[in-house]
């Protein structure tokens, strides 16, 4: 039942889905950086979170969703371009759907090339200090200063949460969708905060590097 | 109504039968009314062609009147042409200006083969209803009409998806070719009436399936099916569909 | 001598006693027998599925790229059944009177009344199927009222109710198709049917992709092909509709019944000029709530909207009182075109008048709704936005669909309409079994001569296509079969398969072989021309023959200098289109014979010669209370067969609707 095209739809917007309530406790954590206490009540959370067993056994359910996501998007994408055959002389572009809604293929791959980038500057580091158990953490704090004083690594970082607004900006609906909201008015609703979480996370992300890059915060 | 006779030039894809290559041919067409329907532009141009000892273009249409579903084409990038809820066979002239250049294409998906010029192959439609696009009663073993109330809200909105006229503008517009709303307007119609509901789980998995297997792409939720289809069959029979299926999925052992 | 096989009995009972009595066919021997139905509209895709149901070998075929195209989809207004759920004093009876009465006393009453009984069974079916009727808040099935009728019988959804027939049928049919009870031919032409030993055993059709001839046996063969009102080459039916399947039965046998029987609808999109390709039907339904008029004034050149209520002739209301804009189509078109003809036309070729929506809109609509929403003494423009929304739910649909043809909003000026042909009731004579004069041959559907008479009332050819096909066909056909039992399949090398084949392919070959100078698209407008003008809404003993010797030319000059580009052996839509015509223009000929014959004015057949006093219809009992039943003997000659019609229940009288 998860193979057929309609399955997949499920298994994709049941992991986006996933990966979104993921996306705002990693933004509530993170925004810790802006007490500006030289990251104390951001390495307290970020301890609770690396330390928690529970937590590390979501973390697995975490990386799976993220493979999942990935693999079966990539499948999908490769799959669908096939059904054509001959392409068109002219294509209807944006006359019947927004540019990002035909993009999610090319926006998730912009955002997995970000990602590789971002497990390496922190999340491997950590774990592998952690000795991929619960051992003692990197001051992880003092790792986001350090990273962020590089220009290019904060205009990659801001290219990748631009990626991922306009990802979430269909993504969003679009899972509510998938899993049969059908109902007028829950849809607009559903469209007005997928809009706004859209702006707001990704904007949240993307001031952190900058934060960081014009010492706004210590 | 004010009408004036304007000039234009037609690239047309031409292909001799399935196996051939095709290409584009262009047309000057001159004199054409505004009040022309665009098949009757192609009439007059076909006309023309015949008189000059070529071949006409071969292009699908009977009704003209926007109900059939049978007419095709892909008109400068969008199924049926510029006007909103509308088929080619009601497209007029009015809908262009003097001296335009129009590109005219078949429907392009591999489920949707080209047959000759214009006209594509689409049985494939045919079989996505046999696997169960249907109530299965047979004739003459029924209860009377008005033993089985429906609420209006619903009676309408399963006619709105039963309007669909299985044109195949979705599958044409669609980037994955995906003829998902073709099959939810199906699905949500006999879904929305108390009569589908015995064979509601099954109809869901079989149709699918048969799209599947027909070489339809997946559905991604981008709306251009909706956008287009010229009886605005709305996508909100989609999120019905999937609704319907996962529902069929968890409870049905088949 | 014709057989019209009416059982004896009382009229109410004949259809009761026929079906107790008829032959069956055992469900062992039901898959013996093998059945071709041709076309895929309402009666052929209802037949197809019952039979295959049944348990019958069936293989369907149609022309269009799937069964579900066929030209029953464009029915609009709706479909009349004898359910009387309005509780307004309908009854079977009713039904049964209104339609002989409509068809103006030509048809036969034994059909009539049973296609009134089975009109309830069919709104069942439907709605078991899942055909979304309208519908009240209450949830049960609404009705609206058509022409030539004083209750509300007619179940419709919104202006799409052939489409939602269609489909039902067309899955029910599917469905067949899966459970491997019937093969789908889609593409496929009929092109002749093969007679052995002086039944119907089987077709040859062209396979429209590739251009080959088949062969294809069937114990009984069923047309369901539609009507021929393409003849006229402007009218409301598809571009593909065609006589082609009907004709080809025809000179091998089948009688031709009166053929001249057309009606004109009196609601459509006017002509626009020469490169017109069909007329667009606006449905009768629309006269419930528009008015029609013309200008009171000779030469009027101001614009609708701007000529005031005292100058306006509602010509209809001030001719027929009783029945107003809802009188009988061929009453309705030939009042408009007397208006027009008179010089009182609108537009800018004077051939149209104005179907207006704005009194209804306020006054019906707006003040009803505003009533419901409790505005007390609304403004003109809130009833108008007000009355505007119940329009849109109820002709929505037809609203959209003349301004895209028109360029004009039909919400704010009045529709401009005329009179186009739109329907035939003449088609192959069968009789009360449905079987035409060749054995095992069956005609179903407006392809046949039989329910209307000589006029059709409004909803009625929904109802005769299901009547023929879900509810008729499944009890007669096994009445014939039943004998057939012992029969084998014909293996198709039989000689006549072969012969009959050669017979098409030479004429394929000898169209093909023309290399004239003319496309077929003008042989068929001129053809239209003559049959329009002589044999249309208004004939004379001087134009028919006229049109005949026209006709003959045309004939000739056709097999004479006729161009059909391309190949036989692929798909050639001109090739497909000149066999087509080709058989328009023998049928125009035995059409205008047959009105030449019938000097009386009945339904839509109207000889100047015979008219009242008043400029009204008259109907001559004395002499033509028949059928005039055509047999084929040799090009240009057939020889008149009469089936007398007798009234023992609705007894003649003159048609009045005022």
């Amino acid at each position: 039942m998860l193979t057929s095209p309609v399955g997949k739809k499920w298994v994709m917007a049941l992991t986006g889905l996933f990966l979104i309530t993921f996306l705002m406790v990693h933004v509530g954590l993170n925004a810790c950086i802006w007490a500006d206490d030289g990251g104390i009540m951001f390495n307290a959370a970020a301890h609770f979170m690396g330390s928690m067993v529970v937590i590390r056994i979501i973390e697995i359910g975490l990386i799976l969703g993220f493979v999942i996501h990935i693999i079966q998007g990539l499948v999908l994408e490769f799959q669908n371009r096939r059904k054509r055959g001959v392409a068109y002389k002219m294509s209807l572009g944006s006359r019947g759907s927004k540019w990002y809604s035909r993009s999610m293929g090319l926006l998730g791959t912009i955002l997995l090339l970000f990602l590789i980038l971002h497990w390496v500057h922190f999340w491997i580091p950590n774990r592998s200090h952690q000795g991929w158990l619960l051992g003692e953490e990197l001051n992880l704090y003092q790792e986001m200063k350090v990273t962020f004083q590089q220009e290019w690594v904060v205009i990659v970082y801001v290219i990748g949460c631009i990626s991922l607004a306009w990802h979430l900006l269909h993504g969003f609906q679009s899972a509510f969708r998938t899993i049969g909201v059908s109902n007028k008015r829950y849809l607009a609703l559903l469209n007005a905060i997928g809009t706004g979480f859209s702006i707001i996370i990704p904007l949240a992300f993307a001031m952190m590097p900058v934060s960081f890059y014009l010492g706004w915060i210590k | 109504m004010e009408h004036n006779n304007i000039n234009l030039i037609l690239k047309v894809w031409k292909q001799k039968n399935a196996e051939s290559r095709g290409s584009f041919e262009t047309f000057e067409v001159n004199d054409i009314s505004t009040e022309m329907s665009f098949l009757e532009m192609f009439d007059v141009l076909n006309e023309r062609l015949i008189a000059e000892g070529k071949e006409p273009i071969a292009f699908d249409h009977d009704c003209r009147e926007g109900i059939c579903g049978m007419c095709s084409m892909y008109i400068n990038g969008r199924p049926h042409g510029p006007w909103h809820g509308t088929t080619t066979c009601q497209l007029h002239m009015r809908a262009f200006k003097d001296g335009d250049t129009i590109v005219v294409e078949p429907w392009r998906a591999k489920a949707f083969p080209v047959i000759k010029d214009l006209i594509v192959d689409r049985t494939a439609f045919d079989r996505i209803i046999q696997a169960g696009g249907y109530i299965s009663v047979n004739t003459g073993v029924t209860i009377d009409g008005n033993a089985i109330p429906v609420e209006k809200e619903n009676a309408d909105k399963a006619f709105a998806a039963a309007a669909c006229i299985g044109c195949g503008a979705c599958v044409a517009a669609c980037k994955n070719s995906s003829a998902l709303l073709f099959v939810s307007a199906k699905v949500a119609h006999l879904a929305l009436l108390p009569q589908g509901a015995p064979e509601r789980k099954e109809r869901a998995l079989n149709m699918v399936a048969q799209m599947d297997k027909e070489g339809f792409g997946a559905c991604t939720n981008t709306g251009a099916c909706e956008a287009v289809c010229p009886k605005e069959i709305s996508i909100e029979n989609i999120a019905r569909l999937n609704k319907e299926y996962a529902l069929a999925g968890f409870s049905s052992d088949k | 001598m014709l057989d019209s096989k009416i059982p004896s009995g009382a009229l109410e009972n004949k259809w009761n006693d026929y079906k107790g009595h008829c032959k069956l066919v055992n469900p062992a021997n039901k898959r013996k027998l093998e059945i071709i139905v041709v076309g895929t509209g309402l009666a052929g895709a209802s037949a197809a599925a019952s039979l295959g149901e049944l348990g019958y070998k069936v293989k369907a075929f149609c022309f269009q790229d799937s069964p579900r195209r066929a030209h029953s989809i464009a029915a609009q207004g709706g479909i009349n059944a004898a359910k009387n759920y309005q509780n307004d004093g309908d009854s079977i009876f009713r039904l049964f009177y209104d339609t002989v009465k409509g068809g103006d006393y030509r048809a036969r009453e034994a059909n009539v009344h049973r296609l009134a009984e089975v009109s309830v069974n069919i709104i069942d079916q439907c709605v078991a199927q899942g055909v979304p009727f309208a519908r009240e808040y209450g949830g049960l099935l609404n009705n609206r009222s058509f022409g030539g009728t004083q209750v509300k019988r007619t179940f419709y959804a919104a202006g799409q109710t052939g489409q939602q027939l269609l489909i039902g049928a067309y899955q029910a049919l599917e469905r067949q198709v899966a459970l491997g009870n019937v093969k789908m031919y889609n593409r496929h032409e009929m092109l002749d049917v093969v007679i052995i030993d002086g039944k119907a055993r089987g077709i040859i059709c062209r396979n429209l992709v590739n251009g080959e001839l088949e062969r294809h046996f069937g114990h009984a063969v069923l047309l369901c092909t539609g009507g021929y009102g393409n003849v006229f080459y402007l009218s409301t039916n598809a571009m593909g509709s065609n006589v082609t399947a009907i004709w080809k039965a025809h000179k091998k046998g089948a009688y031709f019944g009166n053929p001249c029987f057309t009606q004109i609808h009196p609601t459509c999109i006017p002509v626009t000029g020469d490169h017109q390709s069909k007329l667009t039907l606006m449905s009768e339904s629309l006269r419930n709530d528009g008015r029609i008029w013309v200008p009171k004034k000779l030469n009027e050149t101001r614009k609708a909207n701007d000529i005031p209520e005292e100058e306006r002739d509602y010509y209809l209301e001030r001719r027929y009182p009783a029945f107003g804009n809802l009188v009988p189509r061929d009453v309705a078109s030939r009042a408009a075109k007397e208006r027009c003809d008179a010089g009182y036309g609108v537009g800018t070729t004077k051939q149209a008048v104005y179907l207006d929506f704005k009194y209804n809109l306020i006054n019906k609509y707006g003040k009803a709704e505003a009533n419901k929403h409790g505005i007390e003494n609304p403004d003109e423009e809130t009833l108008i936005r007000l009355g505007k929304e119940v329009v849109k739910e109820e002709y929505g649909n037809l609203f959209d669909m003349y301004e895209k043809i028109t360029g004009e909003n039909p919400y704010e000026v009045p529709m401009r309409i005329y009179p186009a042909v739109h329907y035939t009731m003449g088609g192959l004579w069968v009789d009360y079994e449905l079987m035409t004069t060749v054995k095992g041959l069956y005609c179903l559907g407006e392809a046949n001569f039989s329910d209307h008479g000589a006029n059709r009332l409004g909803a009625s050819a929904l109802m005769q296509g299901l009547a023929d096909g879900y509810f008729v066909i499944p009890y007669t056909i096994g009445n014939y079969l039943a004998d057939e039992i012992a029969t084998k399949p014909i293996p198709t090398s039989h000689e006549a398969f072969a012969h009959t084949e050669k017979t098409v392919a030479d004429r394929i070959n000898s169209l093909m072989g023309i290399k004239g100078k003319q496309s077929v698209e003008s042989f068929h407008k001129r053809l239209g021309k003559i049959m329009w003008e002589k044999c249309g809404m208004a004939r004379n003993e001087q134009g028919l023959k006229e049109a005949i010797t026209e006709i003959q030319q045309l004939n000739k000059e056709f097999w004479s200098d006729l161009r059909i580009p391309g190949e036989t052996n692929e798909m050639n839509p001109e090739l497909d289109k000149a066999g087509r015509v080709a058989d328009f223009i023998e049928l125009g000929e035995l059409m205008c014979m047959d009105a030449l014959n019938r000097n009386e004015s009945c339904g839509g057949h109207f000889r100047e010669e015979s008219q009242t006093e008043e400029g009204e219809a008259k109907r001559d009992d004395a002499n033509y209370a028949y059928v005039s039943s055509w047999e084929y003997k040799t090009e240009s000659n057939w020889e008149m067969h009469k089936e007398p019609l007798q009234f023992e229940v609705a007894k003649p009288s003159q048609r009045s609707y005022k």
